[in-house]
């Protein structure tokens, strides 16, 4: 199709001009032809108000631009919703660019996303024919891959070792290396599973990992990372392993990727293992450090009844956290207070019992994910900010829960 | 809390080194012990009877000697020295040395305080000698003489159990035990023996430059947007306008019900 734009001065002006003797005729096969917008000479969008929106019920013409509302009788324009963005097939990679995400609980962490952002930046700049290549070395649960920038995919096997076992995926990496020789490395810095397994291969390819890397100037290939324990920052040429901290780049929004997976084998040498995973170790909650708990119990004046709160939290395996006031009556120690005064959260699940949700109670707790809230008062702030809020009395609530969570143990011991 | 390291047997002979440097302070910018180091020699002096070698590699002047002398005032009666000029590459010295006189653990930070603080010696060194390591060590819980099991340190307070076999790098983690405080008398009695090694020149810093850390520049929130309405809805929407579930009028076990059904579906409930 010739999709070139060809002017019509003569018809754009009668257009513009009312009086024009022949304006209404033009006007309407303007508005038949292609609608109420058109782009104008100068590529800004046109619109004509007069022949959009419908007559509302005062016999006044209404629009509304959300596309709510519409009358009967105009004709129901159809609404596809096209994915905008472009999407970049490559079907002969001449380079590669690897990124090995850390995948915690196996998704993608905003740093991996960020990671695959810088990768497709680091690309593109190299060549149109450069591919990101992700190696997914656990199992994975997020589907969208071609989203997060992933121009190819490789899998191992990941029934063949534990989430942890730095030295058989050294083994992988090194496999890759040698089939793919890419470009750069690049992994997510501070993370448990691949700064360290970035620093492994960097070692092993003698190459001087760029560590803390957190800005990247794809120009004169400069980076600028985080040294002297953090008080400092280090420019210096990028190497080929990269470990980048989180938000060293945009993550890729306004493009879709193949996400590809690789076909060729890749045989990984064996080796004689020296580290041994025996898997995670159950911690104490009540000692885990308030602001990287999880999941968190907190009480604030509400609470008649503490013995039952500890009980609860317990119970639950919950880290305890408490509102100022209940600190300030003796109830919990000082350095469990959350908020503006005492810790930031980081906590995953968050669950309030009898407090009022004052700012600086709600300030700490907003990096939590899903709040609940338990409460007598339906007005209050907390209730606004949960995500689920039972409107009851605390300590008939926590009685209630400790009755439940009595109630199915007996029946797992039952079961076993 | 966590100070129940194992001790080991006397029957094993394991030698224990430390690896320590200099660290400065985040704030006032005064030289002092390394605070990663520091903790690895308090877990290495938990260990056994006998003392623990301790090993600095690096310049050794006015201003870093009264820093590792705090080392000293942890109760150690000699520091090693192997003397380097600021520009040089201590991982030479340190493996050459620790090929002469090797130790089956080798305990040290995992990154330093001052220079490029890439946290990549333990790996080079651990390369050079060809010993097992092990990253963000808190806990050693168990050494014989052929195996050491340590807890790991995860994100979220979380720990992982780990079998490593010797000779091995266990690189300390801020997770681990608080260092003692320094006795200021055993500081200045201790030792400071200087070893004489090769000196390797770093020839790849000379490109790099350091300036005192700039601020990251906070994310903003980019809003793609097709139309005026949405651009104006994202604009304006309030922080916390998810609106949940409230639950008026249950009575206390529905509302129990309710939370543990919650609790269960985001996999914080283990039972
Ligand atoms: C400078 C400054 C800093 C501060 N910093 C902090 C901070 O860091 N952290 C912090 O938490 N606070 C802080 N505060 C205090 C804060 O303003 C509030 O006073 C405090 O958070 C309120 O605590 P609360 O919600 O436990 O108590 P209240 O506001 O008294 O709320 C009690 C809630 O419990 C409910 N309730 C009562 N009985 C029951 C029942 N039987 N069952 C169920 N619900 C019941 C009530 O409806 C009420 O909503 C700070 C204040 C100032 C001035």
């Amino acid at each position: 199709m010739n999709d070139i734009k060809r002017r019509d001065p003569r018809s754009e002006w009668i257009l513009r001009n009312r009086l024009h003797p022949e304006h209404s005729t033009y006007a309407l096969t303007h508005a038949t032809g292609i609608m109420s917008e058109w782009i104008g000479p100068t590529g800004v969008k046109r619109k004509n108000p007069h022949l959009v929106g419908f007559i509302g019920p005062s016999g006044l013409r209404r629009i509304d631009r959300s596309g709510l509302q519409s009358s009967q009788q105009t004709s129901v324009k159809v609404q596809v919703d096209i994915d905008s963005r472009r999407f970049i097939q490559i079907n002969a990679p001449s380079d590669y660019i690897v990124v090995v995400p850390e995948l915690p609980g196996g998704r993608f962490s905003a740093q991996d996303k960020d990671l695959f952002g810088l990768a497709q930046q680091l690309a593109s700049k190299h060549s149109e024919t450069t591919a990101v290549l992700g190696v997914i070395l656990s199992p994975l649960k997020d589907t969208a891959l071609g989203e997060i920038g992933m121009d190819r995919v490789y899998f191992a096997d990941a029934s063949e070792f534990s989430d942890y076992d730095p030295e058989a995926h050294l083994q992988q990496l090194t496999a890759i290396e040698r089939e793919f020789n890419p470009l750069y490395w690049l992994f997510p810095e501070q993370t448990s599973i691949s700064a360290d397994l970035g620093r492994r291969l960097s070692v092993k390819l003698k190459v001087r990992a760029t560590s803390n890397v957190w800005q990247l100037d794809l120009d004169t290939l400069i980076a600028t990372c985080r040294a002297s324990g953090g008080t400092s920052d280090l420019y210096r040429p990028v190497s080929r392993v990269i470990l980048a901290l989180a938000e060293c780049a945009e993550p890729v929004s306004d493009t879709r990727h193949e996400a590809k997976p690789i076909d060729q084998a890749i045989n990984a040498v064996d080796v004689i293992k020296r580290i041994r995973n025996l898997g995670a170790v159950s911690v104490d909650p009540a000692k885990v450090a308030l602001s990287e708990a999880e999941f968190i119990l907190s009480g604030g004046k509400g609470i008649a009844n503490w013995d039952a709160f500890h009980e609860l939290a317990r119970r639950l395996g919950a880290t305890e956290g408490a509102s100022r006031v209940a600190v300030d009556d003796g109830h919990m120690p000082r350095d469990r207070q959350v908020g503006a005064t005492g810790t930031w959260v980081t906590a995953r699940v968050y669950l309030a019992i009898g407090i009022s949700g004052a700012i600086q109670h709600l300030q700490g707790i907003q990096a939590c994910d899903k709040v609940i809230a338990i409460n007598t008062d339906p007005g209050c702030d907390m209730i606004k900010r949960a995500d689920l809020a039972v409107i009851v009395d605390s300590s008939e609530l926590i009685q209630s829960m400790l009755d439940q969570l009595q109630q199915r143990q007996e029946e797992v011991q039952n079961v076993a | 809390m966590s100070r129940n390291l194992a001790r080991l047997h006397s029957s094993d002979e394991v030698s224990v080194t430390v690896l320590v440097s200099i660290g400065k302070h985040p704030v006032t910018g005064r030289l002092r012990r390394a605070d990663q180091d520091a903790r690895a020699l308090e877990m290495a002096l938990g260990l056994s009877d006998s003392e623990p070698r301790v090993i600095y590699a690096g310049p050794l002047n006015d201003s870093t000697e009264p820093a590792l002398r705090g080392y000293l005032g942890m109760g150690v009666s000699e520091l090693k020295v192997l003397r380097q000029s600021e520009q040089n590459d201590i991982v030479p010295a340190l493996s050459g040395f620790l090929d002469n006189s090797p130790s089956s653990l080798i305990l040290c930070g995992s990154r330093a305080e001052l220079g490029e603080s890439s946290g990549l010696v333990p790996y080079q060194l651990a390369d050079a000698l060809g010993y097992t390591l092990v990253s963000n060590v808190a806990v050693i819980e168990e050494v014989t003489a052929t195996l050491a099991v340590v807890l790991q340190a995860l994100p979220r307070g979380q720990r992982r159990r780990i079998e490593v076999v010797l000779p091995a790098i266990l690189a300390v983690d801020t997770a681990s035990p608080v260092a003692r405080q320094v006795a200021y008398a055993k500081a200045s009695r201790g030792f400071i023996n200087c070893v004489v090694t090769d000196a390797a020149e770093d020839d790849a810093t000379e490109q790099w430059h350091y300036q005192p850390a700039r601020k990251r520049p906070k994310r903003l929130k980019i809003i793609k947007a097709t139309s005026a309405r949405d651009r104006f809805k994202a604009a304006a929407a309030k922080a916390e306008g998810t609106g949940g579930q409230v639950l008026t009028s249950v009575s206390a076990e529905e509302g129990a019900v309710a939370i543990l059904k919650v609790l269960k579906e985001e996999g914080v409930l283990k039972t």
